[in-house]
């Protein structure tokens, strides 16, 4: 069973790929890259689609998936908490 | 898996374009011939009116996009035959002489100096003759590169970034080398990943061209957001999908171009292509606003990726939706042609899906009606440039 997705190596964050995740859960993830596999574990409960940090993240750091850029992190990700729009912002507009 | 030898059935119409559906249209050029269009469908079964709000007192690009739209959608080769309709008798003739151009049958009708009755009686003749005249046209096989296939993805979440949007991809670069036309577009979506783009553009004057693009409709974001476009771009159902940033949401949006093909050009709204290969339309991303320009370009496919679930169809261009995302796969079933979640469980890689993708397409290709044209959904949205005079 594959609970969360990482598409690149240099991602810092992977993608919950089933539904039901609970904080507190051991998290199994696929690096889609080399075919690797990590685990990570669940800080709060992570609805399927959503981001789950898969590396310390800082205020201020650019988040990385898909081995690219994709927003700044507005306070501290630990590793298998939720990130979302509480706590990632766009770079952009 | 697709070769060479692969065909479909498909009628081939008088100027050599190949359509997959068989449609009598009834266009209305405006707003208000929208009743007289729909009673004509209503009269002759078989026939399919296009009503929408546009088409009076429009100028300038925003008007010649109007005409460009309808003109498009009348030449697809979807279209057996068009019976046009409007307020006055010249604009009907304007857009009658641009599907002519295509030699299909085509007749326009203007309702001022005669009114909706009698328009109605004469346009109801007319399009009787023509939806049995096409009744008995014959599908033929035709080899897979006559096809014209878009893409444009929908109600993304990230799991459109994982499965579905890689699988069009998958499937893009396998006709890719059999002289399908293809497009993709949704200029705002690219940002974040415009430097990916423009790498895969096949020439310097391409990439300078889709940057202009790239770059003209930042200038609109910029002259109009308010704080920043987080309620537009993403969507609330992109992010209750778990798309946080525009960058994220846009480097899964281009998963759909694969990872061999090239960008051969770039053209403007519901414009047609000048050859095989894939294009990029300048366009809006909202999905009814694009594929409305996609069916007015030509195209006669189309493959579109959902997350959180879509529901979109388009009157001409049949809409082939696909997810990665198991829940919407379970709770919309209805409106899934193809289900690609297997991939996120590692049960099926993207050469399968991509061959599983291009199955469902040839067969709707050959007939096989899209979970959107079974539901009816016939969104046909024209864009807006600015106001009208």
């Amino acid at each position: 069973m594959i609970h969360i997705l990482v598409h690149d190596k240099k991602d810092t964050v992977g993608v919950a790929v089933i539904e039901g995740i609970k904080a507190g859960q051991e998290l199994i993830g696929w690096v889609m890259e080399d075919d690797s596999t990590i685990k990570v574990k669940a800080v709060n409960d992570i609805p399927i689609g959503h981001k789950v940090a898969t590396k310390e993240i800082k205020a201020g750091d650019t988040v990385i998936k898909y081995g690219f850029d994709v927003g700044r992190a507005v306070s501290d990700i630990r590793i298998g908490e939720h990130a979302h729009v509480h706590n990632i912002k766009t770079k952009r507009w | 898996m697709i070769n060479s030898k692969t065909t479909f059935w498909g009628y081939r119409r008088e100027n050599g374009r190949v359509g997959v559906r068989n449609h009598v249209i009834i266009l209305p050029v405006d707003d208000l011939s929208n009743a007289a269009a729909e009673a004509v469908a209503n009269n002759v079964k078989g026939t399919l009116a296009i009503p929408h709000p546009y088409g009076r007192l429009q100028f300038g690009a925003d008007l010649d996009l109007h005409f460009r739209t309808l003109i498009g959608a009348g030449s697809n080769p979807n279209v057996a035959a068009v019976v046009v309709i409007c307020i006055e008798e010249s604009w009907a003739k304007r857009v009658v002489d641009g599907i002519a151009k295509t030699g299909k049958p085509v007749t326009g009708f203007g309702i001022e100096l005669h009114g909706d009755h009698d328009t109605i009686l004469r346009a109801s003749k007319v399009a009787k003759e023509y939806v049995q005249w096409a009744s008995e046209l014959q599908r033929e096989p035709c080899p897979i590169g006559d096809l014209w296939v878009s893409t444009k993805c929908g109600e993304s979440d990230t799991t459109s970034g994982c499965g579905s949007n890689p699988t069009v991809g998958s499937a893009f670069d396998k006709l890719e080398p059999f002289g399908v036309t293809m497009c993709f577009g949704e200029t705002t979506e690219i940002t974040g990943g415009e430097q990916i783009v423009a790498d895969r553009c096949a020439t310097p004057a391409v990439r300078e061209k889709f940057m202009f693009m790239f770059n003209r409709y930042q200038e609109v974001i910029e002259r109009h957001k308010v704080d920043d476009l987080s309620d537009s771009q993403p969507t609330k159902g992109n992010i209750a999908g778990g798309l946080t940033t525009i960058e994220e949401k846009a480097l899964g949006n281009i998963q759909k171009i694969g990872k061999k093909c090239k960008v051969i050009g770039v053209i403007d709204k519901a414009e047609t292509p000048t050859g095989p290969g894939l294009w990029f339309m300048d366009s809006s991303s909202a999905a009814a606003e694009m594929v409305t320009l996609l069916a007015a370009a030509g195209f006669v496919v189309h493959l579109f990726p959902t997350g959180q679930g879509n529901v979109i169809g388009n009157p001409i261009l049949p809409v082939i939706k696909l997810t990665a995302n198991p829940r919407t796969a379970r709770t919309m079933s209805e409106h899934v042609d193809y289900d690609c979640s297997g991939l996120l469980q590692r049960q099926k890689n993207l050469d399968q899906t991509g061959d599983e993708l291009l199955e469902v397409m040839l067969r709707t290709c050959n007939g096989r009606l899209t979970a959107a044209e079974a539901l009816g959904h016939r969104e046909f949205v024209m864009t807006r440039l600015y106001e009208s005079a």
